[in-house]
């Protein structure tokens, strides 16, 4: 089963993933947070956070990673504060990476999250205000389970983005196999050596099979929470 | 008193001004739409925040903007029937109905599940998705899930609006048996007169942001002035009667008011029940003369109690015959001719096809 696949090879596959599911994970809450800021919110520079949220859909990868660079390598402000106080390193290393494809797939998260708020039907959330059920409730019992097929959606979109995310991964955590060697990072590395064409192939491949299993997957969870109230 | 209201409330051009009370198990606010009705219950419910004024439901103080008082809706204990149901779609119908539950506190727990839906007529459905349900059936629904949340009051905006009539027909029963066998005091929207003359025990109109009159249901419905928009035709009497006896062999019910008998078209309830009977004012035929040979079964004799204008050619006269009251509509020309004048005793003509068959509702005795 894993002979069709050098050790380098899944290692760079094992790596995407932790890097991708993490990149997802992390961004999960902040980015409902920030999505319900940007669409119910009535505050005082909304439009620049919007703005700073899309930022990275925008921006060239790399100008990010370098950015990343910039704000969290160990001299820069934030990086050298996280290491002193928690020693917390995130340059040149697979956290870093996750960091990297976290920002990088944030806008897609909170766009699809964003447009399913706007989506639901806010006489609901009256209602069950109504019924006696406190604001945070409503969220919870009501609102979050309305827009779950856009959290679904969102998380699937981020997860993929973080997948073949290489421009501001390369340029804030580098190439280091075993560390932050990500899927792109290894294909791009094959294509620069003689006799990597085969490697670069079959990275292809499960690459073109991960992202095809992943849009499945929300596809089946998206319906099956559509099913009970859409039917 | 279960609802004291004074408010005063702006929206756009539009300008509320409303102040009334009401003591009545079911108040019915009546207007055309744009009147200020939704504004006025969304206030009550706490969906909006009125500009000004004081809002007081069974002695608790909801607002009063004075004393800086705004109790937020999820605190008000009011229950809310909305137009669309509203039904939460990600939940069933039975965690549709326990919703208000979860945020009750628990000695305050009053309603009983089981009780609730029998009453309803839900217990077959509680399995089901909301998106499976008919309009009828979401609308019972949601008048459940509103009780079990054990309001102190109910609102009801409209709740039959977007229902054929023999969805309502479905659902009057159930409002009517809430109304005489609940504990919750009901606050209905309207513009249907048949439905607030069949449902209401007390009336607030409205009109273009105005109460325009509010009183025990049988005291404003005889007034066509109130009815404008309605047309002076809606506008009629209110009387209490039972089934005396039924008349098989012509398909035909008699019911004994206190005016007299009056004879309908076979109803089927047995001899005895109560039953509300409207006599719309247009259908009523004054005469000096008791009246042989016409074909209109019913005759009652009466003394003019008073005469109003009710705008136009038209005049309200109201008749008193025994403890009850009818009004007829008629012309002032007829007024006239008639030489009619308060005291004057005179018979009140209703054709038994007069009986309006969406008016006839059951009630008990004494709840008006």
């Amino acid at each position: 089963m894993t002979d069709w696949l050098s050790p380098e090879e899944w290692t760079a596959v094992r790596l995407s993933l932790k890097v991708a599911l993490v990149a997802m994970g992390a961004s999960l809450l902040p980015g409902i947070a920030i999505a319900y800021a940007l669409e119910r919110g009535r505050f005082w520079g909304r439009q620049a956070l919007d703005v700073m949220v899309h930022l990275p859909l925008v921006l060239p990868p790399v100008v990010v990673g370098y950015a990343l660079l910039l704000g969290f390598g160990r001299r820069g402000p934030i990086g050298a504060y996280l290491a002193e106080q928690f020693g917390i390193v995130l340059s040149f290393r697979w956290t870093g990476a996750a960091l990297a494809c976290a920002i990088m797939g944030f806008p897609l998260l909170v766009r699809a999250i964003r447009l399913s708020l706007e989506t639901v039907d806010r006489k609901l959330e009256d209602a069950a205000g109504t019924l006696g059920a406190h604001p945070v409730w409503v969220f919870f019992a009501v609102t979050l389970p309305l827009i779950l097929p856009g959290i679904i959606a969102g998380m699937v979109l981020s997860f993929a983005k973080a997948m073949g995310e290489f421009g501001a991964t390369i340029t804030f955590v580098s190439n280091i196999p075993g560390e932050t060697q990500t899927i792109p990072s290894a294909i791009y590395t094959f294509t620069q050596v003689p006799g990597g064409e085969g490697g670069a192939l079959r990275l292809t491949l499960v690459s073109v099979a991960i992202s095809i299993a992943a849009l499945w997957m929300s596809e089946w969870m998206a319906r099956r929470v559509r099913r009970r109230f859409l039917a | 008193m279960i609802l004291d209201v004074d408010l005063r409330h702006q929206q756009g051009a539009f300008t509320l001004e409303a102040r009334f009370q009401s003591q009545g198990r079911l108040t019915a606010l009546f207007g055309p739409s744009g009147s200020g009705k939704t504004t006025l219950v969304n206030a009550i419910g706490g969906l909006i925040r009125p500009a000004g004024g004081r809002i007081c439901v069974r002695g608790r103080v909801l607002v009063d903007t004075q004393q800086r008082v705004f109790v937020p809706k999820h605190r008000r204990r009011i229950g809310y029937v909305f137009q669309e149901a509203r039904l939460f779609p990600h939940l069933n119908v039975e965690q549709n109905l326990q919703f208000g539950r979860w945020f009750t506190p628990r000695r305050e727990r009053a309603a009983d599940f089981r009780a609730v839906t029998e009453l309803l007529g839900l217990g077959h459905l509680l399995k089901r998705w909301p998106s499976t349900l008919s309009g009828g059936e979401k609308q019972r629904v949601a008048i459940g899930r509103a009780l079990l949340s054990d309001p102190h009051l109910l609102l009801m905006d409209e709740p039959l609006a977007s229902l054929d009539e023999e969805r309502k027909g479905e659902i009057y029963p159930y409002i009517e048996r809430l109304r005489d066998e609940g504990n919750v005091p009901m606050v209905l929207v309207s513009h249907s007169v048949p439905e607030i003359a069949r449902l209401a025990t007390s009336i607030v109109v409205l009109n273009n942001g105005r109460i325009v009159a509010s009183g025990p249901a049988s005291d404003i419905l005889r007034h066509t002035r109130f009815f404008p928009q309605a047309g002076p035709v809606e506008a009629g009497a209110l009387v209490e009667t039972h089934v005396l006896r039924h008349e098989e062999a012509f398909g035909l019910t008699v019911l004994q008011a206190a005016a007299g008998p009056l004879t309908v078209s076979r109803l089927d309830l047995p001899v005895g029940s109560p039953v509300r009977v409207r006599l719309r004012a247009r259908d009523v035929i004054l005469s000096l003369t008791p009246l042989e040979g016409v074909s209109a079964l019913n005759v009652l004799p009466g003394i003019v109690a008073a005469l109003e204008e009710a705008g136009g050619s038209s005049v309200d006269v109201t008749l008193a015959c025994g403890e009850d009251e009818i009004v007829a509509s008629v012309t002032r020309k007829s007024v006239e001719r008639l030489g009619l004048k308060v005291g004057q005793p005179v018979h009140a003509i209703i054709k038994s096809i007069a009986f309006d068959r969406e008016a006839l509702g059951t009630v008990q005795a004494g709840n008006m």
